[in-house]
């Protein structure tokens, strides 16, 4: 029976992760997510799921790394300096192939920072983060609701691809009550079986072994051919994204989470001022809806992204747009949330500087 | 496999390798320790018969490779996380044995919360500790165990208490935690003490199917290479020096602390290698 | 009646780090004149006076010794060794003063 509630974000996810048949959760508390280690260490362990607080984020992620090694859904959350300590590990859990959820609940940097929401770790999180060459599964949720769907969704994202999912949002939307339902979720009907994982081995197969060393370089290679061949499929098959009066705007917004809902804000206000925009919000930053963009780019005069850095993910629309159009962009740091006005100010801007262009 | 076949009719085996070893030719240099403590831990999983439900941690250091060689289920870790990998093996199979096989660099240096903080929680695992005061796969750079005066390639003079500090003693630190059931300290360097170190991982693994809390057992190892001496040469250096510093014996037995005489206490007595 | 053991050692594994001669109360092992393929003196038996006390087997970091043990009477006169399932060029040398002639050469 699917279930209504009002709840934070992070309450929502911990509660989801629960639905969702996560089998271990291991954790170190930093704000602004700390509510999820809370929530699951009263519900979580009522309802069956080892939840612990551990010394370390470092410590943490190499015990998602041994419980999602023997197969079980194992998940961690953080916000950014924790998940900064945790990159080493990750590295070790893409090239080792091994399912599990992540979440950053990301706060403004760099460094210690501030404990407001900030999206400053945009690179971190689609470009790789630790060393080597590889990429999470990203989700940004921009609703409470999404913090929910997205802890199924990216469980079973996981167990199908065996890569990592990081579900990546920012501290208002962990802190903000909104409504959430819950839908019916068996995760029995889910899980997939998983015939790589150390339970011990039977006599009828040769030992498993869970690693990411492979001395010889023509044998890393191939793991490395492996993962990219991956990250292709991923690429072709799992590409979301939302958009919103794009038919016929002059010029379209891109952003994701919290700045996206921000962005529908700014529709309406544009709207008042007699501007049509619309808004492309990727719900996947990786893999990236470049394709969108690429057809968008034939349709509309401008990009304008929004994002609570200095300017990551415009590199990714730029990549996207390929020079056929001008990209704006505007951004806020160290934990300061945009209002809709001061955006609706600066695409003001940007659009009257295309116009200019466009005269020349 | 090439071999000299002796006639051996009417006799009987009594030793040969265990099962649990694969065929793989280990990659360690001539009289390493690790050959041996293998060898035994692999021993006491084929006479136990728990191979089936034995999950075994690498970590990173000589024996990274070591799955290669141990014929079970394993997981090689991230340096100085076994502890961390094995907590979270073990938290989801409760009911299946989990070891970990750690050098000093990897359980003393790198990994000290890692260690320190599954003992506490008395993970239900076994940690093996290899401590030949040495880090051997880097080259022979300066353990954390290396003794006072001790030549390495990062203490060319000798390790000195002003800038490198003290060798640390982490198993009696550990033996102090409440967590941990059975502590003891173990050598290969002869006969008689792989005999003892077989009996401890056997007793390890008994309290483990008890689920008593953790177990470690310290072996006293030797690093020829790293030493820069023959494996028989290692073998004396090591009871000379190693012992008056990490003196074998149980440290911690069904979870009491172990009266003892006074141990040498680290000086500024120097070793020479 | 005297206990009579005997080993035998995987020769192409074994490295050649001479521990079990150390461990070997009866001084039955030494090493190989010869080398293996990866260019190691092995351990070979030099007396026929091994009690099977396991010694050796049990500090070998390479498992290579595999130990017998019996408590019959004293062996009759017998083939040293026998040597099988060679890869490659071998040289064996045998020094055993307990046989006649002593030493023997065998190419195969």
């Amino acid at each position: 029976m699917s279930e209504i509630r009002l709840m934070k974000g992070n309450e929502a996810t911990a509660e989801a992760s629960i639905r969702a048949g996560c089998d271990a959760y291991f954790g170190y508390p930093i704000t602004p997510q700390s509510e999820i280690i809370e929530y699951l260490s009263d519900q979580g362990r009522k309802r069956g799921m080892i939840v612990m607080q551990v010394e370390s984020e470092v410590a943490a992620i190499n015990m998602i790394y041994g419980a999602a090694g023997a197969g079980a859904r194992a998940m961690t959350t953080s916000s950014s300096p924790g998940i900064s300590l945790m990159q080493e590990g990750i590295s070790y859990i893409a090239c080792a192939e091994l399912p599990c959820l992540l979440m950053n609940v990301n706060r403004g940097g760099p460094g210690l920072g501030t404990i407001q929401p900030s999206q400053g770790d945009y690179f971190q999180s689609v470009k790789g983060g630790g060393h080597g060459d590889y990429h999470l599964i990203v989700l940004a949720p921009a609703s409470v609701q999404e913090m929910a769907d997205f802890v199924y969704l990216g469980f079973d994202l996981a167990d199908k691809y065996r890569n990592p999912v990081l579900l990546l949002t920012d501290g208002a939307l962990g802190q903000m009550m909104e409504k959430v339902i819950f839908p019916d979720y068996d995760p029995k009907a889910h899980k997939l079986p998983k015939p790589w994982a150390t339970v011990g081995k039977n006599s009828n197969r040769p030992p498993n072994v869970i690693t990411s060393l492979h001395l010889h370089s023509d044998e890393m290679e191939k793991i490395n051919l492996r993962l990219q061949e991956k990250y292709r499929k991923i690429e072709a098959n799992e590409v979301r994204y939302e958009l919103m009066n794009t038919e016929g705007a002059d010029v379209v917004m891109i952003a994701y989470g919290l700045t996206a809902r921000i962005c529908q804000r700014v529709i309406e206000l544009g709207m008042q001022s007699g501007l049509n925009v619309g808004l492309m919000r990727p719900i996947t930053l990786y893999p990236y809806p470049y394709e969108i963009l690429a057809k968008l780019s034939e349709q509309v005069n401008g990009f304008f992204v929004v994002e609570m850095n200095a300017g990551q993910m415009v590199e990714d629309v730029r990549l996207g747009v390929n020079g056929k159009v001008p990209v704006g962009f505007y951004g806020r740091m160290g934990g300061v949330i945009p209002t809709a006005e001061e955006i609706l100010h600066s695409l003001q801007l940007f659009m009257k500087s295309i116009a200019v262009k466009e005269k020349v | 496999m090439s071999e000299i076949q002796v006639p051996t009719n009417g006799m009987e085996v009594v030793w040969e390798k265990p099962k649990t070893l694969t065929d793989t030719r280990m990659h360690y240099c001539p009289g390493c320790g690790h050959g041996v403590v293998h060898k035994v831990l692999m021993e006491v999983i084929a006479d136990l018969g728990i191979q089936d439900k034995t999950i075994g941690v690498a970590p990173v250091g000589c024996s990274v490779i070591s799955y290669n060689y141990m014929n079970i289920d394993m997981q090689e870790a991230a340096h100085g996380r076994a502890t961390a990998v094995a907590t979270g093996i073990k938290r989801v199979l409760p009911d299946k044995l989990v070891f970990t096989y750690q050098g000093d660099g990897d359980l003393a240096a790198i990994g000290t919360a890692e260690t320190i903080h599954a003992c506490n929680r008395g993970e239900n695992f076994l940690i093996i500790f290899i401590n030949n005061a040495i880090y051997g796969m880097t080259g022979g750079q300066m353990a954390p165990t290396s003794l006072l005066g001790m030549v390495t390639s990062t203490t060319p003079e000798g390790r000195q208490v002003e800038t490198q500090g003290f060798p640390i003693k982490i198993t009696e630190m550990v033996a102090t935690l409440p967590g941990t059931y059975y502590i003891t300290r173990q050598s290969v360097h002869n006969p008689t003490a792989v005999r003892y170190l077989k009996k401890a991982v056997e007793k390890a693994f008994k309290h483990q199917l008890d689920k008593k809390g953790t177990c470690l057992i310290e072996v006293v190892s030797n690093c020829p290479s790293g030493w820069k001496m023959n494996p028989v040469e290692a073998n004396k250096w090591l009871e000379q020096n190693m012992f008056p510093m990490y003196s074998p014996g149980d440290i911690k037995i069904e979870g009491k602390l172990v009266e003892k005489k006074p141990t040498t206490t680290p000086d500024k007595k120097e070793t020479k290698l | 009646m005297a206990v009579r053991g005997t080993v035998k050692v995987d020769i192409e594994t074994c490295k050649g780090c001479e521990l079990c001669v150390e461990a070997c109360p009866q001084d039955t092992l030494a090493m190989s004149k010869e080398i293996n393929n990866n260019g190691y003196h092995y351990a070979v038996t030099i007396q026929d006076n091994c009690t099977g006390c396991v010694n050796c087997a049990l500090v070998c970091p390479d498992a290579v010794i595999t130990v017998y043990r019996s408590s019959a009477k004293k062996k009759d006169k017998e083939a040293v060794a026998v040597i099988s399932n060679v890869k490659g060029d071998l040289r064996v040398t045998i020094d055993n003063p307990n046989v006649a002639g002593g030493v023997g050469g065998i190419d195969v």
